[in-house]
């Protein structure tokens, strides 16, 4: 009883680290059909950005729970800053090519990126543990976990909601739901297909910071986070079906729970839980368990 | 046009025999320069625990050997009075990518040894390629026995300069035999590759020697390289009976696993062996857990402090390497310069043995073979491996913060003889351990 | 239509004769380096196979590693022949292709790879938790033996260019007739509708199947190769995602529009990583990545588009 209670809880912690690594990949795929690799240095530069910010501002002796708002800050600036320079710079003129060589040029911005990373923070790594010890631990089943690991959960499910609000209820979920349908119609339609792209490339590429971001006080941040990232973030969206944040969740949430009850049961598989998941979901639903429909041209 | 193209080729040719003449004659000319190429991460997550700490070591010993500024023995200029050129590189990019550099590097720059090396991978598929070459290589800082016991058995160019890894374990088990023996059993977290795998067999299969009374009984946790993301492996340590932990995490693995562990309350509940302590310890300072064992593969770093090794060389190197880089030097930085240390005896020594003039590479070697000297904490003996492998002291202790110094230090430390906790020469590591440590020389 | 040889052919094999004569003034070290261009370009070309038919693979390290695992297997457990060895691996490679083509010739588009490059990190999992296998380490792999001759350090690295070579030849002609054929010519259809395809008769998906075989027993081939240049096997240099990235990026930097194009491409590859490798260490990756996006915005049809433009110059 007492384990069960723990993988669910390890299981729901690790998903929503899976959940908020991937997110921002499903948002982006599922509007824009692009599979960002860059997505993995994001996560890294708002990670080093928290972990910069959160340096300042302890150093500067300010109200300790700010450390939190200097989190929010570093997604937001990383996802517009990089964003922009992304969508505006890169992708803007590769929309009408072939969706791999897309894929390629991402994984060349990444590449770029992850170099550029480098010249900026340099090879030292970062800590930003203020926030994890601000909020203590909690006693589970007789267990202690940290608060900030288990308000991941709280976040995962906050930006799930949120997300999925805007897309069913909002005008501008509409117009995007138009979007993914049809652009060339949405367009006639006299949507700025433009703008909506810039506008959801910036929102995934804030959600991909804020992962980096929210988990810097509970890493060492140095180079080649990324790297590591992108795998996981591929294989959440893959199995939970490319471009639906239900299935993102869901997806995480099975990766998480399995790979939890492996570690306490059977350590030997736990490199493999993920892939193999990954292969035997695109074998029984190539598509993911959750894909959007598309039609089939004749 | 064909004329011209003819005339280009024969030049090439000439200019190519010339070299292979030159090339040939090497040994017999004087030299005035000697090309170190100096692998080493400078990117990647290897870089700032390792990689970066065995550069700097390299720069500042280096220079003192070009102004011959070092404390004896090594207070001559150069490498058998030759300049040393200290080309460092990146380590990363995978082995195949390591071997086309070492190929070109001995090719195009005229390489004349290598000293670096830091992933046991790469130490196993750059040693016979340095054998086909012929090109002297010390090994740095890679720990896998796999390298002279399977795959360059019989090594003439190819050396290393600090124990293998198994020895750091079974020093491990013998720290835990004598200090901890009330403890009731042992669990491991290791990361889920070669350097995490062997670490835990090799301590594994010491402990079951040394101390058969202290068992495992939970299965050790093997996270994925990198993962940075411990939560649930700390859940199942927290669920494990064992109260010891062996864990060979290094760099950010380490540091997020100390991180993450530390605000779940798990080195309250449980010492850990960190088998590289060392090289985080400086970085998280007084949020390494109290109490937890560090390793550094050898008497090196935190147990080479100013203030527990005395000796000339070693106050010189701290106090160098503190000035110009504003950290203490760490294992790789002692590992490094171990290699070029080990670099300048064998030269000294060979040009001594050829009558004051240049050595020629295989006069180096034969002054390498089952060489005894000093470097700059204790003596490296080339004992085994048919005296290429080197074996050294190997040294435990627990972490405590020095508050008078402002910095970690270490406590209970005990000191192992090279010769207790290698194997002798010639017998494969792990069946030794295997067998009982036939033959270790203990007291 | 029958007429074997054409113009391409006749390129590819003076321009082969050609290198290979040229190769002889060359250091050990660039022939090195061109052996394992040839290794990688035989991958790639595998990747120009699927390209035809719109398919891309994130995932062909997978046939890379299954090729060089082969052949180290063969070697230790059977016989140490440079040609034999390389027959595993394109055995092993193929059979993986067949094996795996019935599950993945249903998908197309992204799906096809990313499912690919599932199977490839399973294959990479495995092998870096197999301690038989020598985990993330690897294993070593002698010198091959050429027909029962043991050559020394050189000769062994000159004759495995020289098989590297001409290989690499017979691949790309072989490859070219095939693409002329009419199962090959089929890439196209499938391409632009596959749904016209089918009602013409033909079964796309048996046409995909027989493409995703040649382009894993290509795959097997270079990785067996690579295996014996390089001396050892591991599956963070063969298997990882990444080196599936570098083979999507040799094909679109020689361009696809050319059998003998990857190659280029390959030869390319090589050449600036050394380069940047050299002059920018700390950052070559940047150098690596900005030359990749350079090729997309524009060169879009890769390295081979400046041949062609050549080409149609001295045409006109």
């Amino acid at each position: 009883m007492q384990l069960a209670a723990v993988v669910l809880v390890d299981g729901l912690v690790y998903a929503s680290y899976l959940f908020m690594v991937g997110v921002g990949l499903t948002v982006i795929f599922g509007v824009q059909r692009v599979l960002n690799v860059t997505h993995g240095a994001f996560f890294a530069f708002g990670a080093y950005m928290s972990a910069t910010l959160i340096g300042l501002w302890y150093g500067a002796d300010l109200p300790a729970f700010g450390g939190f708002l200097m989190i929010l800050a570093a997604a937001v600036i990383v996802g517009v800053v990089l964003g922009v320079i992304i969508e505006r710079g890169l992708l803007k003129f590769l929309y009408d090519r072939d969706e791999h060589i897309v894929v390629l040029a991402t994984f060349a911005a990444f590449l770029v990126l992850e170099d550029v990373i480098l010249l900026v923070w340099g090879h030292d790594p970062y800590y930003a543990f203020q926030p994890m010890q601000l909020l203590g631990s909690t006693r589970i089943a007789g267990l202690a976990f940290d608060n900030f690991n288990l308000s991941m959960i709280g976040i995962s499910a906050a930006l799930a909601t949120g997300l999925w609000y805007a897309l069913r209820r909002t005008t501008w979920g509409k117009m995007l739901r138009a979007v993914i349908f049809d652009r060339e119609i949405s367009r006639a339609m006299g949507i700025n297909v433009t703008a909506v792209f810039l506008g959801t490339f910036i929102i995934g590429s804030m959600l991909a910071a804020l992962g980096g971001a929210y988990l810097a006080p509970t890493i060492s941040v140095q180079p080649g986070i990324g790297v590591e990232v992108i795998v996981l973030a591929f294989a959440v969206v893959v199995i939970g079906g490319m471009g639906s944040i239900p299935g993102a969740l869901i997806g995480a949430i099975v990766v998480g729970i399995s790979r939890a009850a492996a570690i306490h049961m059977l350590p030997q598989i736990e490199l493999f839980v993920i892939y193999g998941i990954m292969a035997a979901v695109l074998i029984w639903r190539p598509e993911g368990l959750f894909a959007p429909v598309t039609a089939r041209k004749i | 046009m064909n004329a011209s193209r003819n005339r280009i080729s024969t030049q090439v040719v000439g200019a190519l025999a010339a070299l292979s003449l030159l090339a040939g004659a090497g040994g017999a000319l004087a030299k005035d320069e000697v090309v170190m190429a100096v692998p080493t991460f400078l990117t990647g997550a290897g870089g700032a625990a390792f990689g970066i700490p065995g550069k700097n070591a390299v720069e500042i010993v280096v220079e003192a050997i070009n102004a011959g500024t070092l404390p004896a023995p090594y207070n001559t200029k150069g490498f058998a009075g030759a300049r040393v050129k200290a080309m460092i590189y990146d380590e990363s990019g995978g082995n195949t990518k390591q071997v086309t550099e070492m190929r070109t590097r001995v090719q195009q720059d005229k390489v004349d040894l290598f000293a670096g090396f830091i992933s046991s991978g790469t130490c196993s598929a750059v040693a016979p390629v340095a054998e086909e070459l012929k090109v002297l290589t010390l090994l740095t800082v890679c720990g896998t026995p796999r390298v002279f016991e399977e795959l360059d058995k019989d090594p003439k160019y190819v050396f290393r300069t600090l124990n293998t890894a198994t020895a750091s374990n079974v020093s491990l088990a013998h720290y835990v035999a004598q200090k901890m023996s009330k403890k009731n059993g042992y669990t491991g977290i290791n990361q889920n590759y070669a350097w995490g795998q062997d670490s835990w067999r090799d301590f594994d299969l010491a402990m079951k020697v040394l101390a058969p009374h202290i068992k495992n009984t939970s299965t050790p946790q093997f996270p994925k390289l990198f993962s940075g993301q411990y939560g649930t492996e700390i859940s199942a340590l927290l669920r494990s009976p064992e109260e010891i932990v062996h864990a060979s995490v290094w760099a950010g693995d380490l540091e997020a696993l100390v991180l993450q562990g530390g605000a779940r309350g798990l080195f309250q509940k449980k010492t850990f062996l960190f088998t590289v302590g060392d090289s985080g310890v400086y970085r998280l300072a007084d949020k390494f857990p109290k109490g937890s064992l560090i390793g550094a593969r050898g008497p090196y770093g935190i147990y080479a402090a100013p203030h527990l090794d005395g000796s000339p060389l070693n106050v010189w190197f701290q106090k160098t390497y503190r000035e110009r880089f504003k950290e203490q030097p760490t294992q790789s930085a002692y590992q490094y310069a171990q290699g070029v240390l080990a670099a300048k005896y064998a030269y000294d020594k060979a040009m001594k043995a050829n009558g004051g003039k240049f050595p020629s590479t295989d006069q180096v070697i034969a002054a390498l073979k089952r060489a005894e000297f000093p470097t700059l904490s204790g003596t490296v003996k080339m004992a085994i491996g048919k005296g290429h492998q080197a074996i050294t002291d190997d040294i435990w202790g627990g972490f405590i913060w020095d508050a008078k110094l402002n910095e970690p230090t270490v406590s209970d430390v005990i000191r192992f003889k090279a010769e207790c906790v290698n194997p002798p020469d010639d017998v494969d590591s792990v069946e030794w351990i295997k067998g009982g440590m036939k033959g270790a020389k203990c007291s | 239509m029958t007429r074997l040889i054409d113009r391409t052919v006749i390129g590819l094999t003076a321009a082969a004769v050609l290198f290979g004569l040229l190769a002889l003034l060359l250091p050990d070290w660039v022939r090195f380096i061109a052996t394992q261009s040839f290794a990688r370009g035989a991958v790639a070309l595998g990747l120009l196979v699927l390209w035809r038919t719109g398919l891309v693979s994130f995932g062909h390290a997978l046939f890379f590693a299954i090729g060089a695992y082969a052949a180290a297997f063969v070697q230790r457990a059977l016989v140490n022949d440079a040609f034999v060895m390389t027959l595993a691996g394109m055995l092993g490679g193929g059979l993986m292709a067949f094996a795996l083509g019935f599950l993945l010739c249903r998908y197309r588009g992204i799906f096809f790879a990313l499912l690919n490059m599932a199977f490839s990190m399973v294959l990479w999992g495995l092998l870096a938790k197999n301690e038989a296998l020598g985990s993330t380490d690897g294993m070593g792999v002698a010198s091959p033996e050429f027909f029962g001759v043991e050559l020394d350090g050189g000769a062994t690295h000159l004759a495995l260019f020289y098989f590297a070579l001409s290989s690499a030849l017979v691949f790309a002609i072989g490859v070219h007739l095939y693409l002329r054929s009419t199962l090959g010519s089929m890439s196209t259809a499938v391409r632009e509708n596959e749904i016209r395809l089918e009602y013409l008769g033909y079964s796309a998906a048996r046409a995909v199947h027989v493409k995703y075989v040649i382009s894993g027993v290509l795959g097997g081939f270079g990785g067996a190769l690579m295996a014996m240049v390089v001396g050892q096997v591991d599956p963070d240099s063969m298997a990882y995602w990444t080196i599936s990235g570098e083979f999507v990026f040799i094909a679109i930097l020689g361009g696809t529009g050319n059998v003998g194009a990857t190659f280029i491409g390959a030869l390319a590859f090589e050449a600036i990583r050394s380069a940047a490798f050299q002059w920018a260490p700390t950052v070559w990756q940047l150098i690596m990545g900005g030359t990749l996006l350079a090729i997309i915005m524009f060169l879009p049809n890769g390295l081979w588009s400046m041949v062609a433009r050549l080409r149609e110059r001295r045409a006109s």
